[in-house]
Parts: C-alpha cells; sequence; structure tokens
C-alpha cells in the first residue's frame, strides 16, 4: 500500500512526514530530546522512583496491633537498624561472602583469561568461552538445587541419591566436599558469577597487543615480572568492571545460600531482609535494604577510580 | 656515552666471533603438507657494530627471523649464536638484545620515564643511577623534557624515540628494528633514517633494521640481506646489491631493473643467461656512434615525465620491454610510436640467477 503510493507520488514520505523530518532537521536538539525522553523517564521512575519509595518506606511507623505500615514517619527503623550489632555482623559475614567471591573470581579469570586470549588456538578458544558462559543459560534455581546435590555430604539427604556413597557428587567423584556451609555457599557463588568476571577481563586482554607482552619479555622482565608490571596494571579497570557484577551479585543473593547452608546459620543480608518482610515488618525490611544501598554506591565509587567504567 | 666505549672494549675480548651468527635457520607454522615454510634456510653473519639491514617483501620471512634473534620465536631447526655463544632456546629475557617494535609496544600505563627506566629496573639497577641514565638517553633523543608525559601524549615520531632510547638504555650487544619507521608520514621518516643512522654510529652497537623499503635499506645500511620465499637472494653492501643484483628478484626489488631473458641476451650479448640492466645505463641512440654498445632497435610506447629524467618505455621485437632513464633535455621529439635504437655499454649489464618465481615477489 505504501509502496503504491510512494509509486504514485514519486516523492518518498507523504507531507506531514516530511515536515517533521524538516522540523527535527532545523532543530537538532528536539530531535536529541525526542529520542532520549522514553528511557530517561523509564530510568526515573523504575529504578530512581522505587529507590526513593525504599527510602520513604523505613521511615514509615508499623502499627503494632494491626502489624500495618502508617504513613507516620518516624527515624526509629533506622536508627534500631543501625544499633543492632547482630545486624552488623550479619552483614560483615555477606560482605565478606561478597569480596571472597569476588576474589576468587578474579584469580579463575586472570590466567583462564590469558590461556583464551594470547595462547590457545582459534577453535580451542570459542570452544572454551561458548563452555564458560553455557551456565548462563541454565535457570537459577536448577543451578542452586544442582549445587545442594552436588556438595551434600555423606549420609546426607534426598539429593545424594544419585551419589554412589552416601555423600552428593563431589564427595563420592573427588572424595573430598565442604558440605553444607559458608565454604559452599562461596564456591556456588563463584560459579554462579564468574562469566560476569570473564567477559570483561577477556575482552581486556583480547585489546592488549601481545607486543607489550613481548617488550617486557625483551627489556628483561620474567614472566611473573611482566605480568605484575604490565599486564595486572592494564587489566585493572577489566577487573574492577568485572568485580562490580561479582559483588553486587554476591552481595544480593540469599536463596542460593539458604539451600546450601542447610538452614545451620544465616550467612547472607537479604535472607534477614526477607525474613523481616515476612514478619511482617515492611518499615525495618526498608531499613536493612540501606546497607547494601549505601555498600554499593561506595563500591561503585571505588572501581570508577580504578577506571572500570572506561572498560563497560 | 662512556657506557658504550666500555661495552665496545668488551666486545673486542672475543674478536673472532661476529654478533650474530644464523646457522641453517628454519621456522615452519603448520606441519605435514599443509606447513608454511616462513623461513626456509638462512645462513648469515652479522659483524660487530654493523649496521645490518633485513630487506624483502612482506612475507618473506625477515621479520620472522628478527623475532627469533630476539626470542619471540623459537626456530624449527638451526641456531642462534650471540657472540659465539648459542642462544637458539633462551628465553627473550636470557638474550642480551633489545628491540624497537613496529607499533613502538610502549607501556601506555608508565610515564616515558618509566618506559626508559624499565629494563634497568628490572635488572636491579639503582633508583638514582637507572634515573640519571634515562634521562641521558631521553636527552640523546632529543626527549629530555618528555619524561613525564604518557606515551599517548606524543606523536608518532615522538613514541618511535622513546622505543629507541628504552631499547638503547640497555647497551644490547644487538638492537632490533622491526620495521620501526613505517608508521611514520614520509618527511618524518627521511628525517629520523638520518637520525638513527647518526645514534648508531654514536653508540656503536650492531643494529638489525628490518624494512621493505629498499630506499631506506640502500640510504642507511653497511650491508644488505635481500629477503624471498624465506631464503636470502642476495648479502652486501648496498652499493653490490644495486650495481650488480645477484638474481632477478634482487634486480627487481632493489630499484627499477630491467631484465632481458636468456634468449634476448644471447642474441644482444652473446651470453645464454638472464642479464639485468639498469634503466639509467640505457641511452636512446639516433646516430650510428655506438662503438661497442649493445644495440637493440624498439618502439616507443610510454614517456613518463618524472622531472630530471624521463622514463621511456620501448617495446622490443620479441615482445618484452625495456625501461630507459633518460634527461628529460635529450628527449626532444621522442614521441609515442616512433622507432628508435636502445643502446648501453657492455659493463652495464650483468647475468642474473632466475629467481623471480611470482612477478614481483609477493607483495
Amino acid at each position: 500500500m505504501i509502496t503504491a503510493e510512494r509509486v504514485g507520488r514519486a516523492s518518498g514520505p507523504s507531507q506531514p512526514l516530511r515536515n517533521l523530518n524538516r522540523f527535527f532537521r532545523r532543530h537538532p536538539r528536539a530531535g536529541l530530546l525526542t529520542l532520549l525522553t522514553p528511557p530517561v523517564a523509564w530510568l526515573l521512575v523504575v529504578y530512581l522512583a522505587s529507590l526513593a519509595m525504599l527510602v520513604v518506606a523505613a521511615l514509615y511507623t508499623l502499627d503494632p496491633t494491626s502489624q500495618k505500615p502508617t504513613d507516620e514517619l518516624t527515624t526509629s527503623n533506622i536508627t534500631d537498624a543501625l544499633s543492632d550489632t547482630n545486624v552488623w555482623s550479619l552483614f560483615g559475614r555477606t560482605v565478606l561472602v561478597a569480596m571472597s567471591v569476588t576474589l576468587i573470581c578474579a584469580l579463575v579469570a586472570l590466567p583462564t583469561c590469558f590461556f583464551l586470549a594470547k595462547i590457545a588456538p582459534r577453535w580451542v578458544r570459542r570452544g572454551l568461552l561458548v563452555s564458560m558462559l553455557l551456565p548462563l543459560w541454565a535457570g537459577y534455581m536448577v543451578k542452586a538445587y544442582a549445587w545442594r546435590a552436588m556438595v551434600s555430604p555423606a549420609g546426607g539427604n534426598r539429593f545424594a541419591a544419585a551419589g554412589r556413597g552416601g555423600g552428593g557428587f563431589m564427595e563420592s567423584v573427588l572424595g573430598w566436599t565442604p558440605g553444607y556451609g559458608r565454604v559452599a555457599v562461596v564456591i556456588a557463588l563463584v560459579y554462579l558469577w564468574l562469566p560476569y568476571m570473564i567477559l570483561p577481563v577477556y575482552a581486556g586482554l583480547e585489546r592488549m597487543p601481545t607486543s607489550l607482552l613481548d617488550a617486557a619479555g625483551d627489556l628483561g622482565a620474567r614472566p611473573w615480572r611482566t605480568f605484575r608490571t604490565v599486564i595486572l596494571p592494564l587489566l585493572l579497570p577489566s577487573v574492577a568492571a568485572g568485580s562490580i557484577f561479582t559483588f553486587s551479585l554476591s552481595l544480593g543473593d540469599y536463596i542460593l545460600p539458604r539451600l546450601l547452608v542447610d538452614g545451620k546459620e544465616r550467612v547472607m543480608f537479604g535472607e534477614l531482609i526477607s525474613a523481616t518482610l515476612g514478619a511482617p515488618n515492611l518499615p525495618l525490611a526498608a531499613a536493612y535494604t540501606l546497607f547494601p544501598l549505601v555498600m554499593i554506591v561506595f563500591y561503585l565509587l571505588a572501581m570508577k577510580r580504578a577506571g572500570a567504567f572506561e572498560n563497560l | 656515552m662512556a657506557d658504550f666505549v666500555a661495552s665496545t672494549t668488551q666486545n673486542n675480548d672475543s674478536p673472532t666471533s661476529p654478533a650474530i651468527q644464523l646457522v641453517g635457520l628454519r621456522k615452519s607454522f603448520g606441519s605435514g603438507e599443509h606447513a608454511v615454510h616462513a623461513v626456509d634456510g638462512v645462513d648469515l653473519s652479522i659483524a660487530e657494530g654493523e649496521f645490518f639491514s633485513f630487506l624483502g617483501p612482506s612475507g618473506s620471512g625477515k621479520t620472522t627471523v628478527l623475532r627469533m634473534i630476539a626470542g619471540f620465536e623459537l626456530p624449527t631447526a638451526g641456531a642462534i649464536l650471540l657472540e659465539g655463544l648459542d642462544v637458539t632456546r633462551a628465553a627473550p629475557y636470557d638474550r642480551n638484545v633489545n628491540t624497537v617494535f613496529q607499533d613502538y609496544a610502549l607501556f601506555p600505563h608508565m610515564t616515558v620515564l618509566q618506559n626508559v627506566e624499565y629494563g634497568l629496573k628490572v635488572k636491579g639497577v639503582s633508583r638514582s643511577e637507572r634515573r640519571k641514565r634515562a634521562a641521558e638517553m631521553l636527552e640523546k633523543v632529543r626527549l629530555g623534557s618528555f619524561g613525564n608525559r604518557k606515551p599517548n601524549q606524543l606523536s608518532g615520531g615522538q613514541r618511535q624515540r622513546v622505543a629507541l632510547a628504552r631499547a638503547l638504555v640497555n647497551q644490547p650487544k644487538v638492537l632490533l628494528l622491526d620495521e620501526p619507521l613505517g608508521a611514520l608520514d614520509l618527511k618524518l621518516r627521511e628525517e629520523m633514517q638520518v637520525e638513527l643512522k647518526a645514534i648508531q654510529r654514536e653508540v656503536g652497537i650492531t643494529f638489525v633494521f628490518v624494512t621493505h623499503d629498499q630506499g631506506e635499506a640502500l640510504s642507511m645500511s653497511n650491508r644488505i640481506a635481500v629477503f624471498n620465499h624465506g631464503r636470502i637472494e642476495q648479502v652486501g653492501s648496498p652499493r653490490e646489491i644495486y650495481d650488480h643484483p645477484a638474481t632477478s628478484f634482487v634486480a627487481g626489488f632493489v630499484g627499477t631493473s630491467n631484465v632481458l631473458s636468456a634468449t634476448l641476451s644471447h642474441e644482444l650479448m652473446g651470453v645464454a643467461a638472464p642479464h639485468s640492466v639498469r634503466p639509467e645505463r640505457i641511452r636512446i641512440v639516433r646516430d650510428d656512434a655506438v662503438g661497442a654498445d649493445v644495440v637493440v632497435p624498439g618502439v616507443v610506447s610510454d614517456v613518463q615525465y618524472l622531472g630530471a629524467d624521463c622514463r621511456v618505455r620501448v617495446d622490443l621485437d620479441d615482445g618484452s620491454h625495456l625501461l630507459a632513464n633518460v634527461p628529460s633535455d635529450g628527449l626532444v621529439g621522442v614521441a609515442i610510436g616512433e622507432a628508435i635504437r636502445l643502446a648501453w655499454p657492455r659493463g652495464a649489464a650483468f647475468t642474473v640467477a632466475d629467481t623471480t618465481t611470482s612477478e614481483g615477489g609477493d607483495q
């Protein structure tokens, strides 16, 4: 239909459309505004407004009889949360887990990506990259339960049925398992978030000219020194970029950790928020969320200094 | 400067060993029938203090030989000796050679001064000493005031000189330069040619210079090795290479040359082997005053004006053609399509081995 019309007039778009084109060509700023308004509005409403709501919710008062928040504002939720040492120690443990996961991800990603980007033949590189990104395709819950079956100890539980001994996959194949607990949580989180570290580090190494490594060796640097003085400083922004993902994703995770500690202890801060929300105490739960929120803001600022955003 | 004198006298302790010796050097990539022989049997001896050039088209193996001398590639067969010492399998950091890379390979996160002192720092030279030597070297390459800049704040020519300073400050036995002027524009390249040569004379270090630019090789080198298809076609001084090319490939690659087929050579000069004649040795004759010169008739098919000279293309009866460079003012009246005669002294033609497998090499 449109084609027929165009052929008929032999003059491209219709008159109103052409007027619109002319308007935007004469007023480039108006064009920019039209393009940017929808995504900016979306950002403002969905992200910033919901964050603002969180802060406002933390100021609500819980009505003791109805157990419902009222819009009478108070700071007592926040002061309660801040003065509770148990909350602080749980948050400390969570940050420790997130930091361990990030550190281990970086330690695994660096040599792996070096091999991928600088040593492996092309077909090996493709195969390995795909296989390392493949876990991203599996559902989160599937992976969480799979890890429960992996680490479950001897004499364990229903997930261990597949194992030859009494234990899960690690117990029967490796002869060792961390069992349920914090170690298992860290291992499983490393598995979950490693691709987010691999990708930026690989991209960073890919961009680094091999002649820089040749030059360091040529000037007398042994491999370790080349790594320390040339590769690592140049890759720092990439590692920082990857760590934003691994750190924040680990910090907020609590479902997989809950499965992997088998109810023995509370490792992740998110569990506390979730439990408080179910209490139900929405204002206090909102106050708790400010802990990771502030933490992430500081983390992002630190990573910005490390040059992470020049790399994204 | 004193340091370089000292290192030169040290080198004289073993006057019998050349700076670099390559023995039956080979490098193949891949294996079996698909193997590519990038370097196919190279024997070479480079003397102490020489400015030695590897000249050849891209893919001729010259850069691979350089990378094997530096230690970045391991040879498939053969040996590399540095001052008589076998370093064939030694790691790059265990060889007393330094490299100036084609892309300069300056460390982008370090300042110019940190780049230059990197090698000294690795070797454990004290802070004050290495600062002093790095600053001196930067002075020598006329970048004395640029020490605190980052490489990305420098121009191409300046980066080039930093790369040179970074390598030279280590006082290597041999400096390897991998097409170091390739990324510079013509004017800067010509300046750097003069400057490089001057620096080499001053420091007295053996330079091995890889280039595909024959003008560069001719103007800078003491000796040149011409590479083609992983082999050396000829080694000699620039004058030898230019005046007496050993093979048809060298004759064609270095400067412009006419290669006469064996049949034509036999007909004209009585020797049944390919000959090479430089265009500037050929003149157009209109009378019979040719004496003992070789004379061949032909038809002018093209005239290229080059300024002082003109390059005249003359088609011969056997279907081949010759190029002759003649002074522009002696060319009055020569028109395309005119039948003329070309002549050159007997001594101007040299027999060459026929090695041209494909027209003009693989470039």
